[in-house]
């Protein structure tokens, strides 16, 4: 990265920002085709049934109305939604598109209509009569593998998806010579994304081309064109998939959905383009889950805090069906389970399990926020049993900074950081002392004060192709056109985190051009190079490597293009206010426009120059990044009532070399209010028969704008050796952290209660029954 | 039956028929063409479907589009027109949002436009309490709002240096 910047760095305002505030953006359903038809699904009310018939007939006739189609009808037209990982010995679970014969969650598709306008199929739907033979439902992920428990699937023993192990260093030997051990069974609890744009499918097919457009809503532009076209059997070139504006995604669109193939295949079957828009109560249903782990923690520790060892077991929520990545993500806790601490040994075991619910996947953080909250609530479980102060013990457990690149017991390489430098600034910016001291002065008065502490590392920026289900490398053409215009074209597809603005920031860098000479395609796979997407915080350290380079190979083209031209030495050569001049000779200066243009004009190149200006790169990770932290928190406990109030915030946060702050404000900041919506309110809650009865916005709880307090932010740089911008990744960082510091928070708060741990989201009820024990206060 | 509705939509009229049980969200967009008014969530709790109905903020995913005829509805892509307009066509409230990164994916945008266009109609000078306050009706996944309380205090600023 040059050192003086013009660009990087700067706050620059988002490119992207005039055509969304002033409705002139489109997303999915904004477009709008002729003869466009509707579809809409029957889903089923029971989360474990036979599917006995399926009645279509009245719906066929019903006005409007132009196919209907259960899944008898597309049983082997369509293959199966896919899933990516793979786990040694894991047991198959595919979802089909329809069902056909038995439905495994609440929810899943059984039947579908398309009608010449939504009103017309939704009310369609309403006429087909499915009959079920209701089964015992799977809920509890515990009793589901108890002998006895009823089986999913009917080649299964039992609901074990899959079993996964992970042990480094001498964990028995760890747990002999502790002075003291420490068990906890910590619950992350089940979540729902809730992006505010919900799923959605537009689709055409056109004979004569051989070719079907896909318009999604989706972080995976490419993944989605492959997927699709080995689901419904076509060659992939004939299918072109198109990500227009993505209202949010926050890994509920890092998918391949049953609904896109079905669309893309209904387009070709009836040769009118399909749309489909999923409606706020199908997308609770229906788009994937996230979290939902028991995780049952044991610490070895010595007297004086340092931590000998862990043993973490996990019993992972799956949900009835793997979607992309599912059985992936607790692999992911168990990876980073040793936190920014240096823990000589550690064992991990996992079990999968099947349950009658919708799939668990990638919901920002991605097993990493499972993995942060379990260490630091150990952690502050420790610094409790030994009576010290939490950043005490933080600090004694860092590894030195002469440790890194640090290989933890799990097998995982971290670049780079500098923990205690993240922590003091958080303790100096929240005036940590002194809060401890009026914390013991508001416990004194009978308040119920409580202060958080977090300190976080995560694995990002995903990932080494090694290490990763599909390619974990990312691409980037860079074209210079003959006008000067530059266009990027990303195959990372941002969907809300500013790259059309970074990534202009970083070619007018590179080129000495303005931001607004640098225009950013994305999320159109007949236009950008095979792409991997954005997700797991990799589209600036990943993307935005592959962006790097090519804008570099171009630098190096123009320079010696330019210097041939003047005659000079291209090594001196500066790119600076669009124009392209000699450091040494000053006076030697051609306008940026001019070098261009006889690049294409091509009348006088340097011998066995080509002409043209393209450059396309796919950039390879040689390992993830390691983000990470210190965020200090308080809150306040209303005895009367439970109520928890957040008075406090200050987030440090480390995701190296910045291209633009005010979009990494922006990234931190949402992450956190993500992590307040797990910690005080957000649960997906299953009754007994696997109903949902979380299903709707007015009865799941996302946080508004009047429960958070002012947020403190500030940053540490510490650079990334893994790509040249020393860059890591923002993108979950703050629902990596946040949600520790706040749990922590809560438990310090309750500790005159006599409480160790309590489990979220702390809504009131929870705690005041903690606090009130035995219908009196505790203390 | 459909019935007729006469309706002004951003200083146009219209008389269209439609179905009764049509909703005004579903009129504007699919009948109107104005896109910039997203759904949600259907069930009012998310706000980004705000139009204002007579210069008040209404959630249009739960008014019917016969509800609304004899009213004027403002939409985003009519925002502009309530002016004070600054020299880039925007409505200073859009700008806010602009400068100060108050938003991301951009879907509940035009909802939390709309909602602080009357906040700062019936309060010109509101504290972030109230901002806060008064925005919790509309929802935003992305941004942890702080950057939407910078935006609204940066167009009343700018409002009332145009008033004096």
């Amino acid at each position: 990265m040059p050192v003086a910047t013009r660009h990087l760095g700067k706050p620059l305002k988002r490119k992207e920002d005039p055509r969304l505030i002033q409705g002139l953006a489109h997303y999915v359903d904004d477009i709008v085709l002729p003869g466009l038809l509707h579809i809409a699904f029957v889903r089923s009310p029971y989360a474990h049934a036979k599917i006995r018939s399926v009645d279509v007939s009245k719906a066929q006739a019903a006005p409007g109305v132009v196919q209907v189609l259960t899944g008898a009808d597309v049983r082997g037209s369509i293959g199966a939604v896919p899933c990516a990982a793979q786990i040694p010995d894991m047991k198959a679970a595919p979802r089909p598109v329809l069902a056909h014969d038995r439905v495994r969650f609440v929810g899943e598709g059984v039947a579908l209509v398309v009608a010449t306008d939504r009103y017309a199929a939704r009310d369609a739907i309403d006429l087909i009569e499915v009959d079920y033979e209701p089964l015992t439902p799977v809920v509890d992920p515990e009793k589901a593998i108890e002998k006895g428990s009823p089986v999913l699937y009917d080649g299964h023993k039992d609901n074990v998806a899959y079993r996964w192990e992970l042990e480094g260093g001498d964990v028995n030997a760890a747990f002999k010579k502790a002075d003291k051990v420490n068990k906890q069974r910590i619950v992350n609890q089940r979540l729902i994304p809730v992006a505010m744009e919900t799923r959605g499918v537009v689709a055409e097919y056109k004979p004569g081309e051989r070719q079907l457009t896909v318009w999604t809503s989706t972080q995976i532009p490419h993944l989605v064109r492959t997927q699709i076209a080995a689901m419904l059997d076509v060659p992939e070139h004939s299918v072109r998939v198109i990500t227009p504006e993505v209202g949010g995604g926050f890994g509920s669109k890092l998918n391949v959905y049953a609904e896109e193939a079905l669309a893309g295949y209904l387009a070709m079957r009836l040769g009118k383009p399909v749309k489909w828009i999923e409606s706020r109560r199908e997308n609770f249903q229906t788009a994937i889950h996230g979290r939902d782990q028991i995780d049952d923690v044991e610490v070895a520790f010595k007297r004086d805090g340092t931590i000998l060892g862990l043993r973490v077991h996990i019993i992972a929520d799956l949900g009835a069906y793997y979607q992309l990545l599912t059985p992936l993500i607790p692999t992911l806790t168990g990876l980073m389970s040793s936190g920014c601490y240096k823990i000589p040994a550690i064992r991990v075991e996992i079990v999968g399990v099947l349950t009658n619910k919708m799939s668990t996947d990638a919901y920002r953080g991605a097993g990493r926020p499972e993995a942060t909250y379990l260490i630091e609530r150990t952690i502050d479980l420790v610094a409790a049993e030994l009576k010290k102060d939490p950043a005490e013990v933080r600090l004694k457990n860092f590894p030195k900074l002469q440790d890194f690149p640090y290989a933890t017991p799990t097998g995982v390489i971290y670049d780079s950081a500098n923990y205690p430098r993240s922590l003091d600034l958080a303790l100096k910016l929240s005036g940590y002392k002194k809060l401890r001291q009026e914390q013991a002065k508001a416990r004194k008065q009978g308040r119920c004060v409580g202060i958080g502490l977090s300190t976080y590392v995560e694995i990002c920026a995903m990932g080494p192709s090694s290490a990763m289900p599909a390619g974990g490398w990312e691409s980037a053409t860079v074209r210079i056109e003959p006008s000067g215009m530059v266009n990027v074209m990303t195959g990372a597809s941002p969907h809300g985190q500013g790259q059309e603005t970074s990534f202009a920031q970083l070619g007018a860098e590179i080129l000495g051009l303005e931001p607004g000479d640098i225009n950013v395609i994305h999320g159109d796979t007949a236009i950008v190079p095979y792409g991997i997407g954005t997700f797991g915080s990799r589209g600036t350290a990943v993307g935005g490597t592959a962006v790097y380079k090519s804008l570099m190979k171009l630098r190096e083209k123009l320079a010696l293009l330019a210097g041939f031209l003047m005659d000079v030495d291209p090594a001196k050569l500066v790119f600076d206010g669009m124009k392209i001049f000699s450091k040494t000779q000053p006076k030697k200066s051609l306008p940026f426009g001019e070098v261009v243009a006889a690049a294409y004009t091509a009348k006088r190149l340097p011998p066995n120059m080509e002409p043209g200006l393209d450059a396309t790169t796919f950039f390879e990770p040689t390992n993830f990044t390691f983000p990470f932290g210190a965020h200090v928190c308080v809150v306040e406990i209303d005895t009367e009532t439970g109520d928890v109030k957040l008075v406090k915030y200050v987030a440090v946060d480390d995701c190296g070399n910045v291209l633009n702050p005010l979009l990494v404000d922006g990234q931190v900041h949402g992450g956190i209010v993500q992590s307040f919506g797990q910690a005080m309110l957000e649960e997906a809650v299953y009754d007994e028969q696997g109903q949902l009865i979380t299903g709707e916005l007015m009865d799941y709880a996302i946080p508004r704008a009047a429960d958070m307090p002012w947020m403190e932010t500030d940053r540490t740089v510490t650079p990334s050796p893994v790509n040249p911008m020393g860059v890591k990744g923002v993108g979950e960082a703050g629902t990596i952290g946040a949600t520790p510091a706040l749990a922590n928070a809560v438990a310090d708060a309750l500790s005159p209660y006599g409480v160790r741990h309590v489990d979220m989201p702390f809504k009131r009820e929870r705690i005041w029954k903690l606090i009130h024990k035995n219908g009196r206060r505790a203390k | 039956m459909p019935a007729e509705i006469q309706i002004r939509v951003n200083g146009k009229s219209y008389e269209t028929q439609v179905e009764p049980r049509l909703l005004l969200v579903h009129y504007l967009r699919d009948i109107l063409g104005l896109t910039g008014t997203h759904v949600g969530c259907e069930t009012s709790i998310c706000g980004a479907c705000t139009v204002l109905l007579d210069g008040k903020a209404v959630k249009s995913c739960t008014v019917l589009a016969v509800q609304a005829s004899g009213s004027e509805v403002t939409t985003i892509e009519g925002v502009s027109s309530l002016g004070p307009v600054n020299g880039n066509g925007l409505h200073p409230v859009q700008e806010g949002f602009w400068e100060k990164h108050g938003l991301q994916c951009g879907f509940c945008t035009p909802g939390m436009i709309l909602a602080s266009v009357e906040l700062l109609r019936t309060n010109p000078n509101p504290s972030q309490t109230e901002i806060r306050q008064s925005l919790s009706g509309n929802l935003c996944r992305c941004t942890g709002y702080q950057h939407i309380i910078q935006a609204v205090e940066y167009a009343a600023k700018k409002m009332k240096s145009r008033k004096r």
